[in-house]
Order: C-alpha cells, then sequence, then structure tokens
C-alpha cells in the first residue's frame, strides 16, 4: 500500500519567533525555516513501514510557497519516493490543505495518510482530523505507537491520563506524535540522491480547492510579558520566601 | 447565538475541564450542553446542575462510549443544524473530535481560544504563545477550542438544565476501542492542580525523578509536571508533558527543576501565578521568567528544601 505523508515548512523550532512591529504577523524574513518536526516523525514512520514490508511507497506532499521543495527534498532525502507541492503563495488554512489533501489521496489512493499532529507556527491540531471527516475514513491522532494488521491498523494514542489504544478500518489517518519514533538525519548520498527523485508541481485549483481564508486576522500582537523576578541566595531564603506566598 | 458544549467525562462524572467552556460559551449565547457516552444519564443529571446551562443533550449509545471521534462527530454535526457554535475543551478528546466536526460542517476551527471579543471574534496564541493572533470568523457556524486556563470555571452547582435525550447516527463502523492505559495518582490532576512541581532531563533517570521530585510534590499537596526531554527520556509517562504540544497549566505556584526552559516548555506553563526556578545554570532562560530563582544544584537544594517544609 501507499502512505501519503503531510510535510509543512515552518519556522525552525530553535527560533524565537518576533511579532512584526505593524502587528500583521511574525516576521519570518530571513529566518531560519525547517521541516515541521513533527511531520519528520511522520516521514520517518512512513519509512519504517516500508522497511518492514508494509508499504510500498512512500509519497509525500507539502502545500506551500516554491520554497516548500526544499522541505519536500529532506522528506526524499530520508527516504520518502517522490513527492508532490501543491503550489501558492497564499497561507491556506488547515480546511484547504484538507481538502488538497483529499484530492490527492482520490488520486493516489494511500492505505496510509500521515500528518503531524499540529503545526508549530499555526498550532492548529486539526489537519488530520479534518482530511479523515472529508473523506469519511477512521482517525488515529497523537500516535505513540502504530501496528499495521492485515486491513486495518492498530494506533496507540497520546491521551490527557495516559494511552489509549484504537484499532481502524484502512485506509485510515493517523497524526504523529513526539513519542512515535526519533527521525533519522539524511545521509550525505541520500541528499544527492533525491535530487534526482520526481517532485511533481501542482496548484490549488488542480484539485478545486479555493484557498480564501475563512478566518481574518485582525491584529497579531505580543503576548504579555512577565516582570523581572528575584534570585534568592540559598534555600533558607526560598522557604521565607513561599511561607510568606503561605504556600509553606 | 446558541452554543453546543461538549462535556467531558469517563461516563461517571463530568470532568473539570467542561467549566471553563461553558463560561466561554456563556460569553456568544445560550448554553447547551452535549453528554454522549454510554451508560451517562447521571453524568447529564450532573451538568445540568453546571451554573448557567439551558438544555442538556444527552446522546446514551454504545458507539459513543469511548468518544471515538467517527461515531460522534456526526452526532454533533447533526445537533449543530439548531446551533450556532459548538465549544469544547483543548483537551486531547477535543482536539480529536472538533476538526472532524468543522470540516463535516465546511467550517474553519477555531483552535484554542484565550478569549471571546465579539461574536465572531476570539484571540488565539500562535508560534508557541510567543504570538497572539485576534481573528475573526467568516463562517455561518463557529467550532471552538477553549484553552482551560484562560477561563474562570463555572460553578458546578445552582443551574437549573433540563435533560432531553437524542438519537444520532450509530456506530460508523471504521474504528473501535481496543483498550487504555490510564495513569492512576493521588497526587491533583496537573491542569487543575494549585501547585505544580516540574522535573527536567537534569533528573537523570526515572527512579531519581521520584526520589527528588515526588517527595517535594507530596510536602506542597503539588501536581507533578516534566519536560519533554523527561518524557521522551522515560522518566514518567507522557501525561506529564507541560509545554507546546503537552498540557497547558496555570498554577498559583510552579517550581521548575532542573528545566532550561525552550520555548515549547514555556508556552504550557508561563501564565502560572508564580514561577520558581532552580537551576544550577545562572544564564539558563527558564530564570527569564522566573519570580524567584534559586542558582543551585537540584540534587542538594531539592532534598534540602523538602526537609525544611
Ligand atoms: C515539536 C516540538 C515540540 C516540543 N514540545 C515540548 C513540550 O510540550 N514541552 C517541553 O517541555 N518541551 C517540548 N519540546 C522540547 C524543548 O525544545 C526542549 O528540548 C525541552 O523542553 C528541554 O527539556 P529540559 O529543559 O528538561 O532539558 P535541557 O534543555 O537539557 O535542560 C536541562 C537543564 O537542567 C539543568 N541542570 C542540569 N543538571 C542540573 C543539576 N544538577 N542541578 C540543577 N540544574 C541542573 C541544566 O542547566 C539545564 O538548564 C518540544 C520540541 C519540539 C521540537
Ligand atoms: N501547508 C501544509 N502542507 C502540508 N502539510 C500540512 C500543511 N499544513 C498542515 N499540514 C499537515 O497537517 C499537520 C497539522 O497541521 P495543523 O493542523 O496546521 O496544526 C502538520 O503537521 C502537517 O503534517
Amino acid at each position: 500500500m501507499k502512505a501519503l505523508v503531510c510535510v509543512k515548512r515552518v519556522i525552525d523550532y530553535n527560533v524565537k519567533p518576533r511579532v512584526k512591529s505593524d502587528g500583521t504577523g511574525v516576521d519570518l524574513a530571513n529566518v531560519k525555516m525547517s521541516m515541521n518536526p513533527f511531520d519528520e516523525i511522520a516521514v520517518e514512520e512512513a519509512i519504517r513501514l516500508k522497511e518492514k514490508g508494509v508499504v510500498t511507497e512512500i509519497i509525500a506532499l507539502s502545500v506551500g510557497p516554491q520554497k516548500a521543495q526544499e522541505t519536500l527534498r529532506t522528506a526524499l532525502a530520508m527516504g520518502a519516493d517522490r513527492a508532490i507541492l501543491v503550489q501558492t503563495d497564499d497561507e491556506v488554512e488547515p480546511l484547504a490543505v484538507a481538502k488538497i489533501v483529499k484530492g490527492v489521496a482520490g488520486e493516489e489512493a494511500p492505505g496510509l495518510i500521515i500528518t503531524g499532529k499540529q503545526a508549530i507556527d499555526d498550532d492548529s491540531n486539526q489537519v488530520g482530523q479534518m482530511v479523515a471527516a472529508l473523506m469519511g475514513r477512521p482517525q488515529g491522532t497523537f500516535a505513540n505507537e502504530v501496528t499495521v494488521e492485515g486491513d486495518s491498523v492498530v494506533v496507540k494514542r497520546e491521551v490527557d491520563g495516559g494511552l489509549e489504544t484504537v484499532k481502524l478500518a484502512l485506509p485510515a489517518i493517523v497524526t504523529t506524535d513526539l513519542r512515535l519514533n526519533e527521525p533519522r538525519y539524511a545521509s550525505l548520498p541520500n541528499i544527492m540522491k533525491a535530487k534526482s527523485k520526481p517532485l511533481a508541481t501542482k496548484a490549488p485549483g488542480d484539485y478545486g480547492v479555493d484557498t480564501a481564508p475563512r478566518l481574518k486576522t485582525l491584529k497579531v500582537s505580543e503576548p504579555p510579558v512577565r516582570s523581572a523576578g528575584i534570585k534568592v541566595p540559598d534555600v533558607d531564603a526560598l522557604v521565607a520566601k513561599l511561607k510568606e506566598m503561605g504556600v509553606a | 447565538m446558541k452554543t453546543l458544549v461538549w462535556v467531558e467525562h469517563d461516563n461517571a462524572s463530568v470532568k473539570d475541564a467542561t467549566l471553563a467552556v461553558v463560561t466561554a460559551a456563556s460569553k456568544l449565547g445560550e448554553v447547551h450542553l452535549l453528554v454522549a457516552g454510554k451508560g451517562c444519564g447521571a453524568v447529564a443529571e450532573e451538568a445540568a446542575k453546571i451554573e448557567g446551562v439551558g438544555k442538556v443533550h444527552l446522546a446514551d449509545d454504545a458507539a459513543y462510549e469511548h468518544a471515538l471521534a467517527e461515531n460522534v462527530a456526526p452526532l454533533i454535526a447533526d445537533l449543530m443544524g439548531h446551533h450556532d457554535a459548538f465549544l469544547a475543551p483543548a483537551t486531547t478528546t477535543g482536539k480529536n473530535i472538533a476538526p472532524r466536526v468543522a470540516a463535516l460542517l465546511d467550517v474553519m476551527q477555531i483552535s484554542d481560544i484565550l478569549s471571546v471579543e465579539g461574536e465572531k471574534t476570539f484571540t488565539r496564541p500562535i508560534y508557541a504563545g510567543n504570538a497572539i493572533a485576534t481573528v475573526e470568523s467568516t463562517d455561518a457556524k463557529l467550532v471552538i477550542t477553549v484553552r482551560g486556563t484562560a477561563f474562570a470555571k463555572a460553578a458546578p452547582t445552582g443551574g437549573s438544565g433540563v435533560v432531553e435525550a437524542v438519537s444520532g447516527p450509530s456506530d460508523a463502523g471504521t474504528s473501535s476501542f481496543v483498550g487504555s492505559e490510564l495513569a492512576k495518582s493521588e497526587r491533583p490532576e496537573l491542569t487543575s492542580a494549585k501547585i505544580i512541581v516540574s522535573g527536567g532531563r537534569a533528573l537523570k533517570d526515572s527512579e531519581t525523578f521520584k526520589q527528588v521530585i515526588f517527595p517535594l510534590a507530596d510536602k506542597l499537596n503539588a501536581g507533578v509536571g516534566a519536560s519533554r526531554a523527561a518524557v521522551d527520556a522515560g522518566y514518567v509517562p507522557n501525561d506529564y508533558q507541560v509545554g507546546q504540544t503537552g498540557k497547558i497549566v496555570a498554577p498559583e505556584v510552579y517550581i521548575a527543576v532542573g528545566i532550561s526552559g525552550a520555548i515549547q516548555h514555556l508556552a504550557g506553563m508561563k501564565d502560572s501565578k508564580t514561577i520558581i526556578a532552580i537551576n544550577k545554570d545562572e544564564d539558563a532562560p527558564i530564570f527569564q521568567v522566573a519570580d524567584i530563582g534559586l542558582v543551585a544544584d537540584l540534587f542538594n537544594a531539592v532534598p534540602e528544601l523538602t526537609g525544611k517544609l
């Protein structure tokens, strides 16, 4: 079966985002961009399933600007077989991304669609669940362990109280959590090889998807800053503070 | 506006996370609740007593027992025929279900709201809380998840809602619940604890984490949290993780022990009233948000602190 893996180009997780002074958004000019960390985990999981002989072909999909090609090349260097860039310079909301994923899935008929649980820029946590709804297929969100058994997939999920296991009929959608795996680094030879792997470029219109935003961003502002605190010299001073606060 | 609030429960009692969502919903209009589960009549009775609640829709069916999104999302989508907004807590249950509802209704969900600014205008954190966006929905219906720490809890009693049985689509037949491993702890739950003691990578291993962090937490009757690094390394289970992609907490006092203060961690705890940090590196970023900092080796400082309390 094929696996379709969604990868988003986002601000690198090590960069501290800065709000633009005009309040229109976050300054991304000259900022390091990388693959969304949860999507690296998604690519890795697909590769492991291919190594186990469960998955036969891995298709990486990104919706975004031309530069998102770099993100797709990273996925190819890790081990994806081919890539599709649905190119647009607009900011595409999760609902529209989900519709595009559905469109691609309609052509590719993957047995598994793997997305990250959350993009670390918009922090929406929506796309995977939306794809599942639009396709009328089951979802295994926040996956900690994924096991394909015949025509179903067993997903152990990270939930607020601990772990929960569900069994889903394939085709299914899985979204990754942090403990699912540790993504590999692409080796230099694989980075070279990735350059010649196929990367198709499409447009949202090819899938009949209107990317006009449903949410209007009126303003983006800095969060309230915490005022500077104090340092105490030793444990006794900390105990005194806790007593002052009525905690101890 | 008529709102429909997802009641989080375990088929026995209403979970606290529901109460903040009721407060958020009441800012939009009439508050109706949905209790979906199996054998959950008592939950509906309890939910009807929440302050400010009108109708309580009770969907009692084996298909809803484990809140599988495949089964409950179509039920909610049906009920949205006569409601204007669906609100769920930003818990793993809410996050699992709400986007599925939104897509069925063809609306863009507004995730993790911090405030209600108007009928269709909300604030929400983006970029790990390093920016706050004010967004206005242009959709006909609203689908929202609510950050629990951003809204006061509605009073759990005093209301006089009316329970009404509803039925919806039956089991979609595409998913089934296999089992769960839920942590049992005598300590206060993270998202409602007044005091939290969190440990980081510096705690070395599971045994050390227990020996150093738990006694301090027990002395303070505190909940226990952890950084991602501590969870990844297996010191504590996944449900201890505080942060951008873990739990969001805002206790009276948050004590960070051997945690550096990465933005992903700060995203989950920087709205705590008082932050205390113990770290041996005086330049650790955690000190930039700490109200009280102690530069010390935690293996000396924490046992000493526990002993002196
Ligand atoms: C997609 C993504 C999501 C993430 N989500 C989260 C999240 O939700 N929550 C989260 O916490 N992290 C998250 N992270 C990880 C985050 O970036 C950091 O890696 C993590 O928070 C670091 O954990 P730490 O502070 O325990 O470890 P370190 O950064 O290694 O810090 C350990 C600290 O302990 C101190 N120390 C060492 N020994 C001692 C001693 N003897 N006494 C006192 N102090 C000592 C050190 O000075 C250091 O400051 C995420 C990362 C990614 C990429
Ligand atoms: N523009 C995009 N292109 C490809 N995949 C995306 C895009 N946006 C979101 N995704 C996928 O959906 C996941 C969840 O994103 P979100 O719902 O935006 O938090 C991400 O981890 C990606 O796997």
